[in-house]
């Protein structure tokens, strides 16, 4: 396995998911938020109720597009670029990206073209259920995704098979109710809807701002806040229930994204900025907030927060033990080859097993394992934290957007109510600019999710490092050229179209309605 | 468990297979119809008419392919993993191909410019071409077993190229799979247009109905005599943990005609796909494009089978390793994931094709240039 195929391939997964999650969040949010309007529509029968779907509707075509073409490559790329681990975790793991497509792709895709097309054909109660379905199945989708993301964090309900050479399922309930997966779909989706709230609340400014079509922007702009607000609660304390869940599961990676060094007195304090120094193993120019983190993690006054120095030295340990079981996996494979397995190795192998990963760590250093010097094991060690500052650092970009939109859905939400958006021009002006933010933090929210689950592709289970399918450098730079290349052009097609569609507005329906046909 | 490990993992080689033939069937002619685009409509109204011919109904056919590709994945994943690495190049073209398609439906006509409209329609035909060759090519190398071994701990190492994948024989059976998707999609078309785009439609029938006989023919003579087969010597029991080190598997010219040889009823099912394709090439002469549709759907299952009852037992031979070759019995998933994707499929599935039913019964009816001007701004 060459370093540099494994850079690549991560390099090549890293940009690929990132780029498929520009749309994800949108699509997910604005199907809702077009059922909404739908709904409002079948219920008051205003027309403009309609218009409203319709024209946030041409929006969500161009964003789903991408969306779609975006998410085939991620449904090939496990296999092109991940072949160890689609064999190794594939068991499990297969299952909720196959149940995703039955599900949920099916669902969402079918029913697309009706929404669209199913106007004149279908009574106003039919439609509004096809948007509705619509809107379940691109949740549905993130649900079972995100179920097999969160078996990746924290793999319950499977053990490794020595026989047959990989992970193998015990307990599929236990997959599905892993509680990882389960506050990271509700984290995710109602980032989504946060997404879409901030994109109509920003949109629908726009037109506030430039005095154009004021009472469908009014209505939309009403909507947005309304649902935004909710959705933007609930992203914040579910993204607690979220840093409470890795504080019981995934100790390491709270521990990087709180750049905690040493374990602390109990309740521990949050640094809240400074710059973490993966070398000196310490955070220079900290600020601490006393006391916040122990809360936040432990919920409790009395639990401690393991810091990054006693954890590396517990996973030397575990690397140690992980060799023993290395040793014993080797043995019972050539017991098996010879078709004589002795049930003494085996029991002695099911006592170490669960640390058999953490000897697979070294395999960056030595083949054989069990071979390794005192230095590779520290190494591999120290490997096991991955990097502080970038976690450190995403996790505050993420949290600081979240609060900043909490405070944009407050005050529209507020003035709405009031009455009085159109004084404050100031806060139009804000949900405009403020478009972006939901897109930063959901990509910082990736990045803390991935980033802090090396050095493993599965949690503690296989490192990301033993992963990959056996490509040459030579592969890997063609497939990496050929999505930067397609990926840079249809995003630059993608923006035109979107600020096109968006400055256009409502009249893009070309119903006669609006500003622009109007003369 | 109610069903025992033998019979899942033959359940599941029918599953795919099932799926697969559900992509060709349904995805089939958007693929097809990509390709005759730019040949079928000579301006821009025409080729509208094309494109929203599939354009409401494209995406949820594309999601068989994926769920195809997802169901390999969770039913058997040493397969996922070393056809998918192992064809790297060739996937990734036809995954570059496949991009075109999602934003080629969408945003052609988002805009006026006529040369922005006429790059989408190639890019359609692309995205309809290029794919179903490399499917056909893949098939075409499956069958003459792909340079691919593991290692004690089933790490899998492919070591051809991606240019010994277009040898002749794949390169004849990435013909066979764009002309019966033509074909197929040319049927569709037929079915869903009228005036001069159904003449052309009509044409396009018979020449990729042809294409397809002659080629079909001469594969087969290829497999009887051209190339070797792979045959099972030995192998643990069936309901055995799944294990592709622990068999011995030999390359036996003519060892693919051995189902046909031992159980002759299995003829039938080339024999079909040369009558279906006839009759598909009648049908559409004598202006019944329903009838016409069926029998090239029947024509398009036979082929497919024909490729799967072959090389049965075996998914991806190896031809450099034989012993290391994947088959039914040792590539599988667990028994516990076989049998909760088994009732996840028997639920689901029958769902599925009810309501895409109800979805393709609500948008029926012919597509006309009339209702293209009628929807400038809403339809595709």
């Amino acid at each position: 396995m060459s370093e540099s195929v494994v850079e690549l391939s991560r390099l090549q997964f890293a940009i690929t998911a990132m780029y498929h999650f520009l749309f994800v969040p949108l699509t997910l949010g604005l199907s809702v938020i077009m059922a909404i309007m739908e709904s409002v529509y079948v219920m008051t029968n205003k027309q403009i109720y309609k218009d409203m779907t319709l024209f946030w509707g041409k929006l969500f075509a161009i964003n789903f597009a991408l969306g779609v073409t975006t998410g085939i490559t991620l449904e090939f790329q496990f296999g092109t670029n991940w072949a160890y681990y689609s064999h190794y975790v594939g068991d499990i793991f297969g299952a909720p990206l196959a149940i995703e497509g039955m599900m949920a792709f099916f669902l969402e895709s079918t029913f697309i073209g009706l929404f669209f097309f199913g106007w004149d054909r279908l009574s106003k109660r039919q439609h509004l259920m096809v948007t509705w379905l619509v809107a379940l199945g691109s949740n549905l989708s993130a649900l079972w995704i995100l179920i097999a993301n969160g078996w990746m964090q924290n793999p319950v309900g499977a053990e490794f098979n020595y026989e047959t050479m990989r992970m193998e399922l015990m307990s599929f309930t236990e997959v599905i109710f892993n509680p990882v997966a389960q506050v990271k779909f509700v984290h995710t989706v109602s980032a989504g809807y946060v997404t879409g709230s901030m994109f109509v609340l920003g949109i629908s400014s726009y037109y506030l701002l430039k005095k154009r079509d004021l009472a469908f922007a009014r209505r939309s702009f009403a909507v947005a806040a309304g649902f935004g607000l909710a959705a933007v609660l609930s992203v914040i304390v579910l993204g607690d229930e979220s840093g409470y869940a890795a504080g019981e599961v995934q100790k390491t990676k709270l521990a990087a994204i709180e750049a905690e060094w040493e374990t602390e007195e109990p309740p521990a304090a949050f640094t809240l900025f400074g710059l973490p120094n993966q070398e000196t193993q310490q955070t220079d120019y900290a600020i601490k907030i006393p006391y916040v983190m122990g809360i936040i993690a432990t919920r409790s006054f009395d639990e401690e927060v393991k810091g990054i120095k006693e954890l590396i030295e517990e996973n030397e340990a575990r690397i140690r033990r992980g060799i023993i079981a290395y040793g014993l996996f080797k043995q019972l494979r050539q017991q098996l080859k010879e078709g004589k397995v002795s049930e003494e190795t085996k029991a002695e192998f099911d006592q170490y097993k669960k640390d058999l990963g953490y000897g697979l760590l070294l395999k960056k250093y030595t083949s054989k394992v069990v071979d390794a010097t005192d230095e590779q094991i520290i190494s591999a060690a120290h490997d096991t934290i991955p990097s502080v500052a970038l976690l450190f650092w995403s996790f505050r970009i993420m949290v600081a957007c979240g609060f900043l939109m909490l405070f944009i859905f407050v005050m529209a939400f507020y003035l709405t109510a009031k009455r009085t958006i159109m004084e404050n021009r100031w806060l139009l002006w804000l949900a405009l600019f403020g478009i972006p933010l939901p897109w930063i933090a959901c990509e910082m929210g990736w990045i803390v999710a991935e980033v802090g689950r090396q050095p493993w592709s599965i949690a503690e289970i296989l490192p990301t490092y033993l992963s990959t399918s056996t490509r040459s450098i030579g592969d890997l730079y063609f497939s990496l050229a050929g999505f930067i290349g397609f990926y840079t052009l249809l995003l630059v097609v993608e923006l035109y179209l979107m600020f096109k569609y968006a400055r256009l507005g409502p009249s893009s329906l070309h119903t006669g309605r609006y500003h622009f046909e109007k003369s | 468990m109610l069903i025992d490990y033998e019979t899942l993992k033959l359940i599941w080689w029918v599953f795919v297979g099932l799926l697969l033939i559900g992509f060709a069937l349904t995805d089939g002619f958007d693929m097809g119809v990509g390709a005759l685009l730019p040949f079928l409509g000579k301006n821009d109204e025409e080729r509208r008419v094309i494109i929203n011919s599939i354009g409401r109904t494209w995406e949820g056919n594309q999601v068989w392919f994926i769920t195809a590709a997802g169901a390999i994945f969770a039913a058997w994943p040493i397969v996922y993993a070393v056809a998918f690495s192992g064809f790297y190049i060739a996937l990734l073209l036809a995954l570059f191909a496949l991009f075109f398609r999602p934003v080629g439906f969408d945003y052609r006509s988002k805009l006026q410019n006529p040369r922005w409209r006429s790059t989408w329609d190639w890019g359609l035909f692309i995205g309809g071409v290029v794919p179903a060759l490399i499917f056909g090519i893949a098939f075409g190398n499956l069958l003459q077993g792909v340079p691919f071994h593991f290692d004690n701990e089933l790490r899998a190492y492919y070591t051809g190229s991606f240019w010994g994948l277009l040898n002749p024989f794949a390169l004849l059976a990435g013909v066979i799979s764009l002309s019966m998707l033509v074909m197929h999609g040319a049927v569709y078309l037929q079915l869903r247009t009228e005036d001069v785009i159904y003449v052309r439609s009509q044409k396009a029938v018979k020449f990729f109905g042809g294409l397809l006989i002659i080629t079909f023919a001469l594969a087969g003579v290829w497999v009887a005599v051209g190339i070797d087969g792979f045959k099972v010597i030995s192998m643990p029991p069936l309901d055995a943990l799944p294990n592709p080190l622990a068999k011995s598997v030999e390359m036996v010219p003519g060892a693919w005609m051995s189902h046909y040889e031992m159980t002759p009823w299995t003829m039938l099912i080339p024999g079909f796909a040369f009558v279906g394709a006839f009759l598909t090439i009648l049908l559409s002469h004598f202006n019944a494009p329903g009838r016409a549709f069926i029998s090239s759907s029947a024509t398009l299952v036979c082929v497919i089978l024909t490729a799967g009852v072959s090389m049965f037992p075996f998914i991806m031979p190896s031809s450099t390793q034989p012993d290391s070759s994947l088959i039914v019995w040792d590539a599988s998933s667990s028994h516990l994931t076989l049998t909760i994707m088994f009732w996840v499929t028997v639920i689901l599935v029958p769902l599925i094709v009810l309501y895409t039913s109800w979805v393709y019964r609500v948008l029926r009816g012919k597509i006309t240039v009339q209702y293209i001007r009628e929807n400038e701004y809403s339809s595709y």
